[in-house]
């Protein structure tokens, strides 16, 4: 290969960059996030490790749903508890914690959601 | 690599990109098509020389009797702020970034065209006229918006999808009412005083953000629980304004089109407004 | 071959230099609009588009104006335009760069641009313009760079270009038509509501987009030793000449219609653009002094550019085709979009006046779109001097 003795070392050095955030976290696993979850409710819309992976694909395909293909409202769980399907009225009546629910993991994973621009959280939280 | 290869891979990339494309945009093609010919019906009817525009489905619509607005002042502004309440709509104060849903204009400027006539009784072109989004049979807004983001539903309601909207304002320049506003900047801000414009959250419904266009939604949120619009709930008393189901025969908005004279707003351009004037 | 954009004489870097110093300035005013909104802007609820887009409308006539050089050249094989066919391309390039950026500039959430995508809307003319706008950039980067490079290896360009090329033809056409479609499609807007538009749009794509070339060719004459030659220049002229004629007739029949039709309407615009608009007891008439103008340089340019050719005069031929050039821009760069929202839809007039940061981003975009063209100006004369030298 052509100029080895520069490009070598120059890769490297530039692996090593961009990959110095996972070098300098590893391995804490103290710092994982703990979402504090609400204390009078015992179940969720979904089970916990979907809502984990897939709240979002959740709340968009209720936006939809209800906006464009005049939906319900209201969605039932498997327990059979009436629900709202809104983040604002209905997600946040339990989660009504902004801070220990949402936040915690979002501002771990660096992730920044935009719901908060139009969305109003609960009083009491804020 | 040998020139065939390098052929085939162009050939394979190439048809990886359409493979891609395609489909999608042909299905939204075909589902254009279908909203196109649901309103070439419409548009038949408009013309006087087709059959009456189907009447399957709700269809949501409003009369508006100017009389009993004059009649009762103060019940027009009623009406604007209870709506601008409810939907946390932001006061900036000035005419530049100005957002309303709901507002009251003078009948010439409602009515630019019926303002030109010749002779007309005194005081008609001052009137003030109560006006919103006329949520049209066959919006032009959402013709063109380019990411579907403002849509007409099944119940007649023109809506938008604010999580969508890139802000290009195509719809406003589309509009032939001028109902849609845009945020031309944080309507959560505060003003030079630290007032926020908007002066009290209605924590049950979101606000909006900088950047997108907004508008009446004819109450859809309280439809869907069995509550009839803000405004016509402000106007009950006097019924100054008539919410219904224009394709329910039997319904009162049905009944009082039937037997009383209405206009609406700008006819020629062949949007079919779903809101009706009583002058 | 882009090396060669990186080898040149002081005022060649000086000139970089200063287009880089506006492009800074005008960066920051766009940080300055994304944290704020585009409420730093002159634009309001009644004037919704403003000089963004009307910059945009202008800059793909001066894209499309590419195909008055690709035309002749490849369809009917006039050889006279061998040397200046690449900067039509090139300067096609550039100018649908700047129609991209000042797009982007004028959205409200610019970092969702890419729902259009997302959501394809084959009912929306934006949809099909952002089709036709990125095909036809594509088109002549692929055209241009593959020709450019040929000529640069000294070879004939390879056959599996000529379809690109023969497709950017009617792709052209269809750039500015979509463009006017956005307009000309809308309900309400009695200005935009005219079948003539997007023949209007491609007559005066047809006389800016050669007039800025050629004045950049004299340019070029005067500073390199590159010169597009007699017989292209002179049948240049006729081309921008009868284009800008065609506009002004275009322009013509919208003043017939409205006003012998007297239709309210129809003349208001026309009446705030060129008169003066009387609403209430005031006048509305920002615009006037520039819309005369526009017509008086335009008139002007289409007499002079015919004199110029007579003499022989490269002084005359800059001067008429500055005076075109200014004139569409006016036309269309600013009475089009702006006199669009005059009066509004409630018969009411709001004057809208751009603010300083919004002519900043502007200045910057432009700037930028010269940068590009600089460059790829740089690299398709080093290479043609080179080869005949």
């Amino acid at each position: 290969m052509y100029g080895k003795g520069r490009i070598i070392p120059a890769l490297i050095l530039f692996l090593g960059v961009m990959t110095s955030p996972m070098w300098y976290k590893s391995g804490d696993i103290s710092k994982l996030p703990k979402p504090e979850k609400p204390k009078d409710y015992t179940e969720c819309v979904a089970p916990t490790a979907y809502m984990r992976t897939s709240h979002m694909v959740l709340l968009n395909q209720w936006r939809d749903d209800i906006l464009r293909e005049d939906g319900p409202r209201t969605g039932k769980t498997a327990n059979g508890t009436e629900y709202v399907r809104s983040l604002q009225n209905g997600c946040m009546k339990c989660h009504s914690d902004k801070k220990k629910f949402c936040d915690t993991c979002h501002n771990y994973t660096s992730v920044k959601p935009y719901c908060w621009d139009c969305h109003l959280q609960p009083k009491e939280a804020m | 690599m040998d020139s065939k290869r390098r052929d085939f891979l162009k050939i394979a990339g190439l048809s990886a990109i359409a493979g891609l494309a395609v489909p999608s945009a042909f299905n939204t093609l075909l589902k254009g098509e279908a909203i196109a010919s649901e309103h070439g019906e419409a548009a038949a009817a408009a013309g006087g020389h087709g059959a009456a525009a189907a009447k399957t489905g709700k269809r949501y619509g409003m009369v508006i009797d100017v009389k009993k607005f004059t009649e009762n002042p103060g019940l027009a502004d009623k009406c604007v702020s209870v709506c601008h309440t409810i939907h946390n709509v932001p006061d900036f104060g000035n005419k530049k970034d100005e957002i309303k849903w709901i507002w009251v204009d003078s009948f010439k400027h409602v009515f630019p065209d019926d303002s030109s006539q010749y002779k007309q009784p005194e005081g008609l072109n001052s009137l003030p006229i109560l006006t919103l989004c006329n949520h049209c049979d066959n919006p032009p807004c959402v013709r063109a918006c380019p990411t579907q983001a403002t849509f007409r539903s099944k119940d007649g309601i023109v809506g938008m999808d604010y999580h969508r909207c890139i802000g290009c304002r195509f719809c406003m320049a589309a509009c032939p009412y001028g109902a849609r506003s845009f945020n031309w900047r944080d309507p959560r801000g505060k003003d030079a005083n630290g007032q926020p414009f908007i002066k009290a959250e209605n924590p049950k419904f979101p606000t909006r953000m900088r950047g997108v266009v907004e508008k009446c939604n004819f109450c859809t949120e309280r439809l869907a629980i069995g509550q009839i619009p803000a405004c016509v709930e402000a106007a009950a008393q006097s019924k100054a304004l008539v919410f219904g189901d224009l394709n329910d025969p039997n319904s009162e908005i049905s009944q009082v089109l039937k037997t009383t004279f209405t206009i609406q707003r700008k006819p020629s351009a062949g949007t079919h407004p779903s809101l009706f004037y009583i002058i | 071959m882009i090396e060669k954009a990186l080898k040149g004489s002081t005022g060649y870097w000086l000139w970089m230099l200063f287009l880089l110093s506006i492009m800074g300035v005008g960066g920051l005013c766009y940080v300055q609009q994304f944290n704020y909104g585009l409420g730093i802007t002159g634009m309001s609820r009644d004037v919704t588009w403003g000089i963004y887009i009307s910059q945009f409308t202008f800059l793909v006539g001066v894209a499309a104006g590419g195909l008055m050089l690709v035309l002749p050249y490849y369809l009917h094989n006039y050889k006279a335009f061998g040397r200046i066919v690449i900067l039509g391309e090139f300067m096609a390039i550039a100018a649908i760069a700047m129609c991209l950026m000042f797009i982007i500039a004028d959205l409200g959430q610019p970092m969702r641009a890419m729902n259009v995508l997302l959501h394809p809307t084959p009912h929306s003319m934006l949809f099909w313009d952002m089709i036709v706008l990125n095909g036809y950039l594509f088109l002549n980067i692929l055209c241009g760079w593959v020709v450019l490079q040929s000529e640069y290896k000294g070879i004939k360009y390879p056959k599996w270009i000529k379809p690109f090329i023969y497709l950017s033809i009617p792709w052209a056409i269809s750039i500015h038509t979509v463009t006017a479609f956005l307009y000309c499609g809308l309900p309400g807007r009695h200005f935009w509501l005219t079948a003539i538009l997007a023949p209007r749009f491609l007559a005066s794509a047809f006389a800016a987009g050669p007039a800025l070339l050629m004045v950049i060719a004299m340019i070029l004459k005067r500073t390199t030793k590159f010169d597009v030659g007699r017989e292209a220049q002179d049948k240049l002229v006729t081309i921008i000449g009868y284009a800008a004629l065609l506009n002004f007739f275009f322009l013509g029949t919208e003043f017939f219609v409205a006003y012998y039709s007297q239709i309210p309407g129809h003349m208001h615009t026309l009446d705030y653009l060129y008169w003066g608009l009387g609403h209430g007891d005031e006048v509305f008439n920002n615009l006037v002094p520039f819309m005369r103008a526009s017509v008086i340089m335009g008139l002007a340019g289409i007499g002079l550019i015919f004199v110029s050719r007579a003499k022989q005069s490269d002084g005359l031929l800059v001067i008429s085709c500055l005076l075109i050039f200014f004139s569409f821009w006016i036309d269309k760069g600013l009475g089009l979009v702006l006199g669009g929202f005059v009066p509004n839809m409630l018969d009411q007039v709001t004057e809208y006046y751009p603010s300083v940061q919004e002519l900043g981003i502007t200045a910057a975009i432009w700037a930028t779109g010269f940068f590009i063209l600089s460059i790829l100006y740089k690299v398709a004369i080093s290479v043609k001097l080179e080869n005949e030298a």
